[in-house]
């Protein structure tokens, strides 16, 4: 029997449920209550691509030092699915706890002896109380999360005043929480002791924010001055769109009549989706779409076409397993060659990659700008971890003075000056040319819009030369688009290395703690956080300065590696990629025992396989 | 040779429009279009609708999928903005397009390969969401740039200039536009400017979803014997069932009142509709009735023009949405942003 682990404020609580149980709500105020005790958390929604019946996990990662990735492990299994009870046990730290409903007895093989096992009769409590069914299944989850509020030391009033917020308005249903939460803390002060695993008040929080990515994304198309959205549902993408139209209801109202400033269209597939935001990009209202891989390669012709016509889009693809009777439920990133690369011929798309909902804010916002300053594809590369689970980051920041960039556009009098317009020519040398929105001028600045086939003034030609020097042009503004897109950040060791590591996205909380793992074990790494696409020398210089650089991605094919090395001239033996790609959000552990292992010392443990998996 | 510009120079008598503008100001490149295709006539009546509409050019959007219909734009109105899209895409583009500024009229051109194959699904969904547009189908029945294969507006039973006979059944655009929710839905001949360019006239000035299918024959891959939409054919089985006249607002209404052969429909917008009756009991406000003696006559054979039906009270999709009444691209940082003070609130909602 391995001793009961005792952790204060650092400790993951997993919770194993069937889906459609009305859990999810318990489980996310739960997570909530910790928050409010100044205790930072990091908690992670594992669901199945179902509506009702099939197991679903939320992890709950308590972390007084605030690592915001997934440790890897679970010291405390909440399992109220039978089906995966198995699977849930094995998955549990030596030493660790098991909290279940303790109603109908189970033969002793069915535990394991190196846990605590805390039972409590969930169904008879219920059953006592409750006759209608629906409340016996809701009233369960709550007692649940009174039980463990008792167990683990979170202030009963705390939840009660997440409850009250909740239901703000209805007191019959506030009394009817608070009294069976009451039930299962009650329970629990009469019949059992708390555990080794215990929150204490804290005041790591600070006044960061605890919000969706998608919501953040969706947030960051108001403020980035989006007005046209069309799109198709995808998981995991669709709570972008909804959080925009909740947004845009709120913010894009006009006082005095009550009508939209922003125009929403549930498109009939991808294909229209994308259509609609390059005739409204063509026209001058700044578009988007939000989708996921699925949904980016049904857009590809379109995204071609926005390459070579150059006219200004955004994709928030919220990445996930491929393909599309893949793992639509399940976390990747798995689209950075697909995206950067769509279309046929010669095309390639800026990217942007953010790494918590608080860059999905600004990304979001940012990549409009980008998009009219660039006239093309911008892709704002969110996955299913940051997109729809609530992570704790840094409050959303806004600077008044910033208004919004239209790139080069010519305007009435700028053509009724007399300017030379040719939509496609290269006057300032940054290989962006100028534009004209429909219906600016009488006289001057139409012009006929297509891929190629044109001179500079935008007039028919299928004159070789004239394509290839437009080509140069397009890959001169690319170039143009290195300084435009976020600088990569370092993340320096402690002590002078030849060692380095990229990474990017939803893997930074973990990698970052993952370093800090190695470092305690000897082995001192230079981090650089890569930010978007395509990269800036400074990624280049990186990896130059350094002997041997590992690439940590979410995906099977080093993708973010073959995009360094395709776009860079870098010998792939230097950059060894660490992945991973079961679907389940990259861990702390995972990272540092891959690297661990081939910087050959002794790595940590390698981690259980999930009850997932 | 499109890339050769016409010279701007013209004949000193043209006659201007009450805007100022010559048929010549309405014109585009010159047509790289085979001689005889009718597809060049639908130019010119779009030309003509524009000159007698008093329509400033550059206050038109012109769109277009993919395939010869798919060229003409750049063969019309030279000094509005175009859009070459994607094959069978144009209807997503242009409810885009339309979303960003409701102030311009938009004006798609297709194909029947366009909308009926490869486009179908956008065809349907542009007409159902009732975009703001007038959607021109230049239908030749034929894939003429990739040299004559059938096309789903083929008939069942129709040969190929190569003698093969098309077994599947042809696509009615006409119907389909009904059945979705059209609230302007005509036929006409290429053949046949004056009977087309008053429906073009009408159909500009329509708001909502205007479509106007144009049998158009080519001249190259679809214009023998045992087609159904050579000059021939159509010119022998067409039924028209009304002449058309638009009369803007403003204009004193002088039409050819003869009993019981012309009736007047008021648009939204004012303009009145003067339909000269050719067919006595046809009346263009009835959807059901439309699609009833439509269908009655694509039985005998017939291929029957005119307007088919038109809702005067028509909406669009902008009505549906409730926008703003300027144009969504016209909004800036002011109205779209709502700033640092507004952010603090929401951070603090999600505490």
């Amino acid at each position: 029997m391995s001793e009961p682990l005792k952790l204060n404020n650092d400790f993951v609580v997993k919770f194993a449920n069937v889906n459609g149980s009305g859990s999810a709500s318990a489980n996310a105020m739960f997570a909530k209550s910790v928050l409010r005790m100044g205790v930072p958390v990091a908690a992670r929604n594992i669901f199945p691509s179902n509506i009702q019946g099939l197991p679903t996990w939320y992890e709950v990662r308590i972390t007084g030092d605030g690592h915001l990735g997934r440790r890897g492990g679970v010291d405390l299994m909440v399992a109220m699915n039978p089906q995966t009870w198995d699977r849930d046990i094995a998955e549990i730290e030596p030493g660790g706890y098991l909290f279940y409903d303790s109603t109908k007895v189970l033969p002793e093989s069915r535990f394991r002896k190196d846990i605590t096992v805390v039972g409590v009769p969930l169904t008879r409590i219920c059953n006592e109380v409750y006759s209608v069914p629906r409340e016996r299944q809701l009233f369960k989850n709550i007692i649940y999360v009174g039980a463990l509020a008792a167990l683990l030391g979170i202030e009963i009033e705390v939840i009660e005043t997440l409850l009250a917020e909740q239901f703000a308005g209805k007191d019959r249903l506030i009394k009817a929480n608070v009294a069976a939460l009451h039930m299962g803390r009650d329970y629990v002060r009469n019949y059992l002791a708390p555990l080794g695993l215990q929150v204490h008040r804290a005041d790591a929080v600070g006044d960061r924010i605890y919000v969706e990515g998608n919501s953040a994304a969706a947030l960051g198309a108001v403020y980035g001055g989006a007005t046209v959205c069309a799109w198709y549902p995808i998981t995991p993408s669709t709570s972008v769109v909804e959080a925009f139209m909740d947004y845009c209801e709120e913010f894009r109202t006009e006082d005095e009549t009550g009508k939209a400033r922003y125009a929403i269209v549930q498109a009939e597939d991808e294909i229209a989706s994308i259509g609609i935001v390059i005739g409204a990009g063509w026209n001058g209202a700044r578009a988007f779409t939000a989708t996921s891989g699925p949904g980016v390669s049904l857009m590809t012709e379109f995204i071609g076409l926005s390459y070579f016509a150059e006219i200004p889009a955004v994709i928030m693809d919220v990445q996930r397993g491929g393909p599309s009777t893949g793992m639509p439920t399940r976390t990747q990133q798995a689209d950075l060659i697909g995206a950067a690369y769509a279309g046929h011929g010669d095309t390639k798309h800026p990217m942007l990659l953010p790494q918590d909902p608080g860059e999905c804010f600004e990304m979001g916002a940012l990549a409009f700008d980008l998009s009219d300053r660039l006239q093309t594809t911008i892709f704002v590369m969110l996955d299913l971890d940051i997109g729809m689970n609530e992570w704790l980051t840094e409050p959303f920041k806004w600077d008044d003075t910033r208004s919004l960039d239209r790139g080069k556009v010519m305007t009435y009098e700028d053509l009724e000056s007399g300017v030379d317009f040719g939509r496609y020519k290269d006057v300032d040398g940054d290989g962006i040319p100028y534009r004209t929105y429909p219906g600016v001028h009488p006289s001057k600045g139409a012009y006929f819009t297509r891929g190629t086939s044109r001179n500079p003034y935008a007039r028919y030609s299928e004159e070789g030369h004239v394509y290839v020097d437009n080509m140069q042009r397009l890959l001169r503004k690319f170039e143009t688009a290195k300084s435009l897109i976020p600088a990569p950040v370092p993340r320096k060791s402690a002590m002078a290395t030849r060692t380095g590591v990229i990474y990017f996205g939803s893997t930074t909380p973990a990698m970052h703690e993952a370093l800090e793992i190695l470092e305690s074990k000897g082995h001192h790494l230079d981090g650089l956080r890569v930010r978007g696409f395509p990269f800036s020398d400074e990624v280049y210089d990186f990896i130059a300065a350094h002997d041997r650089v590992f690439v940590v991605e979410q995906n099977r094919d080093a993708q973010l590696r073959t995009l360094i090395m395709n776009e860079g001239d870098v010998d792939p033996a230097k950059l060894p990629p660490i992945l991973h790609y079961d679907g389940t959000p990259i861990t702390a552990r995972f990272i540092a025992a891959e690297i661990g292992a081939r910087l050959g010392a002794s790595a940590p443990r390698s981690p259980v396989t999930e009850a997932a998996e | 040779m499109t890339y050769l510009a016409k010279p701007r120079l013209h004949h000193p008598s043209l006659a201007a429009n009450e805007l100022g503008f010559t048929r010549r100001d309405y014109e585009g490149s010159v047509s790289t279009l085979c001689a005889g295709c009718g597809h060049d006539s639908i130019s010119a009546a779009i030309i003509q609708a524009c000159y007698d509409l008093n329509l400033p050019p550059h206050r038109l959007a012109k769109l277009s999928g993919i395939g010869c219909s798919s060229k003409t734009p750049d063969y019309f109105l030279g000094a509005s903005h175009g859009f070459n899209t994607v094959h069978g895409r144009m209807p997503s583009v242009l409810t885009g397009a339309n979303l960003a500024n409701r102030e311009l009229i938009y004006l798609g051109v297709s194909g029947d390969g366009d909308s009926a194959s490869i486009g179908l699904g956008q065809f349907a969904h542009a007409i159902r969401r009732g975009v703001n547009m007038t959607y021109i189908v230049e239908n030749n029945g034929v894939y003429g740039l990739t040299k004559g294969q059938f096309s789903a507006t083929s008939d069942k039973g129709s040969k190929s200039k190569r003698g093969v006979e098309n077994h599947d059944s042809a696509i009615d655009l006409v119907s389909l536009a009904l059945q979705l929710g059209a609230t302007f839905v005509a036929r006409s001949f290429s053949g046949d400017k004056a009977q087309l360019a008053p429906l073009i006239r009408a159909a500009l000035a329509h708001k909502g979803a205007a479509f106007i299918d144009c049998v158009s024959p080519c001249v190259q891959f679809n214009n023998h014997a045992g087609s159904t939409k050579s000059y021939d054919y159509v010119r022998e089985h067409n039924e028209a069932v009304n002449r058309l006249d638009l009369i803007s607002s403003r204009a004193p209404i002088h039409v050819d009142y003869e009993p019981g052969t012309t009736t007047t429909v008021t648009q939204h917008d004012g303009s009145v509709l003067a339909l000269h009756k050719l067919a006595e009991h046809y009346d263009p406000t009835d959807r059901i009735a439309a699609m009833t003696y439509l269908a009655q006559r694509q039985a005998l054979g017939e291929v029957v023009t005119g307007l088919l039906y038109v809702d005067p009270e028509a909406d669009d999709l902008h009505n549906s949405l409730d926008t703003v009444t300027a144009p969504l691209n016209s909004l800036g940082s002011k109205e779209l942003i709502p700033g640092s003070a507004m952010l603090a609130k929401i951070n603090a909602d999600l505490r």
